[in-house]
């Protein structure tokens, strides 16, 4: 973490931040609705993972810490991603 | 002595009752000293280990005939159970954090406190609660658990044992070691003293912080597993259940998720402990400090990677089987360096057989042997006639006792002269080692030979070829006992009538023996300037 | 001994809660691991019970959390530059917000449990096995999550309390913006929940 109290986000950054997560989850509903075949399950999750980049920068102000904090918290997701990812070796392969 | 060193000697520091917020035991129990919690870790701790021993005792005492001896096949079941769980979640996993970690981390790091000490109260009262919930089972209508510590799916959905009520108690063990987690890293990341930097941290310290990483991320695996044994118990929801379409394997794939890992939590600080130790006692500085660095962060990282080689007969794919086979043997190697290192460490050092060295060396013994023994079992295809052998139970007990436990009695034998400023009978500590050792390896080996040869392990009944080897083993237990009644009864001793042990008994260079012992109240009346490695024997040490 | 700055100890406190934030993500992950793994062997039971579900009321949650984060956000700034009122307001039209989740949540269940869709019914006994796996991933995924929400909406709401009561100040927000951490990850969890249970088919 960095120590100074970071300055408050501003009104203008939150309220963007919201309007393009709303954007997002209007855009995966439209897709799901559509029935695109494969593109329905990659894209909204796709989208998911944007919308929570977003969420964790800028609502959670994770950009605005220690680098090395940016760094644990996507070996924390990728620890996860390789617990899932591994027990797919056995889960595929069956 | 002078007037000051009289004073000294009996101002017993943390321990005085002046420094209690509140009167008699309510001073320590609702304490947020650091140092008062660790004692209070270290003796539940303690006194939970010991129900543990007595029910290993009781174990070989059945397994000291074929057949019945002394208990029914549903009675054993009940035992080895708590047995493994009292070990594992009541004793290696909260102690070696909750009492060295919390006595010894903030005094490594020159702080006086951890991040969060309330939150380090809550940690130890959710333990004992837990602990409480858990041996409590023994005495409900149901009984405890008969299921083995591991729980495994479908046996554990469906036993009128108390299942529920077990897992409630891991639970909320479970969730103190997430705390004791939180608040290590903390306590390194923020807490340390201007000049403490990263390089000049004692190796316990590393160890405590990567034991730290997986207490954070692994124990939820643990939860969550739970938790779905409980919704299956209650709610029959089916998600392990095969007649649902639900797979065991994959409760076998969460269960071992957290707890492989969980192995490293038990072990790591010991190897932090032994760290420490052997540089004291051979006047050396620890050979390849990054290395033994380095390499107890890539055991954790790397031995989050490796749980399904509990599961290789399993009937998971072949695919797998492959995998974690290699991944297993990845994770040996950060482990052998550390041994390396070691021994490169005492390579033309000055070795004193103080108590505390002896212990430090067996470590390096015996979890050597447990190690050799993981390839043995980690290598699938001799994997195959070992599984659920004695040979796992002997590994097992080689690396978590003869490697984290005989830490555990290192640690005892190095610190406290520091906790109470009294040292304990060298001597008698001597003996007790010796017959502890002996007792461990006639109780253990045995145990290899037994699995190599056939013997299932969490049987209570076996063929009359296994009786010879099965004596030795019990006999080796009571060995074992006698060899831990003298060491424990000798510290015991020690800490009331042992002669005054000075700050600095063992000429270690850590900050905690720059203050008087006992511990003082306040740990650094002011802020401790470091200008030298932890190791760093060529200077004397620092004086506060 | 010095002591450490409030804005030292506060930044202790807010590494504190991003640890606390972590474990949460690896319990919920165990249930995402269960579900992928799941998914793979029975993709088109999942998909069809996907569809199952009420698409435009896991939309609604969707809104209803992204709204809650929204405000929550917009509290802590409000807090900072000594908008007590502003803050307060905010943090309860979060609160309502978790209020709503709950009450979707109560809606969508009591269509499914008449319908006779819950663990160790029947009528889900009977269905296939890749249906009988979804909806229970869906009960207990959605339970443990809607709990957090429930936690999440009374932690906020005493964070209301206190800023009315003067203990939460604009020179010391760090109560409200742990309290405001733990918001966005349960709101992190739906954004993922959502496609997985509602959207993927």
């Amino acid at each position: 973490m960095s120590a100074e109290n970071h300055a408050p986000a501003s009104y203008r950054s939150i309220v963007l931040t919201y309007l393009a997560l709303l954007l997002l989850a209007a855009v995966s509903v439209t897709v799901s609705i559509c029935h695109l075949g494969a593109a329905n399950v990659w894209v909204p999750l796709g989208i998911g993972v944007l919308q929570a980049a977003l969420v964790v920068m800028y609502f959670m102000h994770l950009r605005k810490e220690h680098w090395l904090w940016q760094l644990l918290f996507l070996i924390v997701v990728m620890s996860l991603e390789m617990f899932i990812g591994l027990t797919f070796v056995d889960v595929l392969y069956r | 002595m002078t007037e000051t060193q009289l004073a000294a000697v009996s101002d017993r520091g943390f321990l005085d009752p002046k420094h209690s917020k509140y009167p008699g035991i309510f001073g320590w129990i609702f304490s947020t000293d650091h140092k008062r919690i660790g004692l209070l870790y270290l003796y539940s701790a303690m006194g939970f280990f010991l129900i543990g021993v007595m029910i290993g005792v009781g174990m070989r005492l059945e397994l000291l005939t074929p057949g019945r001896t002394i208990v029914s096949a549903q009675t054993y079941n009940d035992m080895f159970t708590m047995h493994g769980m009292i070990m594992i979640f009541l004793f290696l996993v909260p102690l070696p954090p909750g009492a060295f970690g919390n006595l010894f981390l903030p005094l490594h790091i020159g702080a006086n406190d951890v991040a969060f000490p309330r939150l380090n109260l809550l940690s130890w009262w959710l333990y004992v609660i837990g602990a409480l919930t858990i041996l409590g089972t023994v005495f409900t209508p149901g009984g405890p658990p008969d299921t083995g510590w591991t729980l495994y799916v479908p046996f554990s959905t469906q036993t009128p044992h108390s299942v529920t009520m077990a897992i409630l108690g891991i639970f909320i063990v479970g969730f103190s070691s997430i705390l004791t987690g939180i608040n290590m890293i903390a306590t390194v990341h923020r807490l340390r003293a201007p000049t403490m930097k990263w390089s000049r941290l004692p190796l316990f310290v590393w160890g405590i912080y990567a034991t730290a990483w997986i207490q954070v991320l692994a124990t939820p695996m643990l939860a969550i597993t739970l938790l779905l044994v409980v919704a299956e118990r209650l709610f029959h929801v089916g998600l392990f259940n095969a007649v649902k379409g639900g797979d065991p394997l994959m409760y076998q794939h969460m269960f071992w998720i957290y707890s492989h890992p969980a192995v490293y939590i038990m072990l790591l600080p010991g190897m932090g402990i032994v760290s420490e130790i052997i540089p004291v006692f051979s006047r050396k500085r620890i050979f390849g400090y990054w290395a033994m660095a380095i390499s107890v962060l890539a055991i954790a990282g790397a031995g989050s990677l490796v749980w399904a080689h509990h599961m290789f007969v399993s009937g998971m794919s072949t695919a797998a089987v492959f995998v974690f086979s290699l991944l297993t043997f990845a994770v040996a190697i950060p482990s052998a360096i550390k041994v390396f290192n070691w021994l490169s460490t005492m390579y033309k050092g000055s070795i004193s057989l103080d108590p505390p060295m002896l212990f430090a060396l067996s470590f390096i013994f015996l979890f050597t042997i447990g190690g050799l023994s993981g390839l043995v079992l980690g290598a699938a295809a001799t994997n195959v006639p070992l599984h659920a052998t004695d040979f796992v139970v002997g590994h097992f007990h080689y690396v978590m006792f003869g490697g984290g436990g005989v830490a555990v009695l290192g640690a005892l034998h190095y610190w406290l002269p520091k906790i109470y400023g009294k040292m304990y009978n060298k001597t008698a500590a001597t003996v007790g080692w010796a017959i502890f050792f002996i007792g461990f390896n006639l109780l253990y080996f045995s145990m290899l030979i037994l699995g190599y040869e056939g013997m299932p392990r969490r049987y209570y009944n076996y063929p009359p070829q296994f009786t010879v080897l099965n004596v030795i083993s019990t006999v080796g237990s009571w060995v074992l006992v006698i060899g831990l009644i003298i060491l424990l009864t000798n510290l015991i001793h020690g800490i009331f009538r042992g002669t005054p042990a000075g700050n600095n008994p063992w000429d270690a260079r850590t900050l905690e023996w720059t203050l008087p012992s006992p511990l003082p109240a306040e740990n650094f009346a002011t802020v401790p300037v470091v200008t030298h490695g932890p190791y760093d024997f060529e200077s004397p040490l620092e004086s506060p | 001994m010095n002591h450490a700055s409030v804005s030292e100890t506060n930044a202790t406190a807010r590494l504190g809660m991003w640890l606390f934030l972590f474990t949460e993500i690896m319990m919920f992950g165990g249930l995402f691991l269960l579900y992928a793994s799941y998914r793979v062997r029975f993709p088109q039971a999942f998909s069809d019970s996907a569809q199952q579900l009420n698409i435009w009321l896991g939309a609604a949650n969707a809104l209803i959390l992204l709204t809650g984060s929204f405000c929550t956000t917009l509290s802590v700034t409000a807090l900072r530059r000594g908008s007590r009122r502003l803050a307060m307001i905010l943090l309860a039209i979060t609160v309502l917000m978790g209020g709503l989740f709950l009450f979707n949540h109560y809606l969508e269940w009591s269509g499914q449990i008449r319908a006779g869709i819950y663990p160790n019914s029947p009528v889900l006994d009977h269905m296939s096995h890749g249906e009988i796996l979804f909806f229970g991933l869906y009960y207990v995924t959605l339970g443990l999550h809607g709990l957090h929400v429930l936690i999440g909406s009374i932690i906020l709401a005493v964070m209301a309390v206190f800023i009315g009561r003067g203990s939460l100040t604009p020179e010391d927000t760090i109560k409200l913006e742990n309290a405001s951490l733990f918001w966005h990850l349960v709101d992190i969890i739906w954004i993922f929940l959502f496609p997985l249970y509602y959207l993927m088919h």
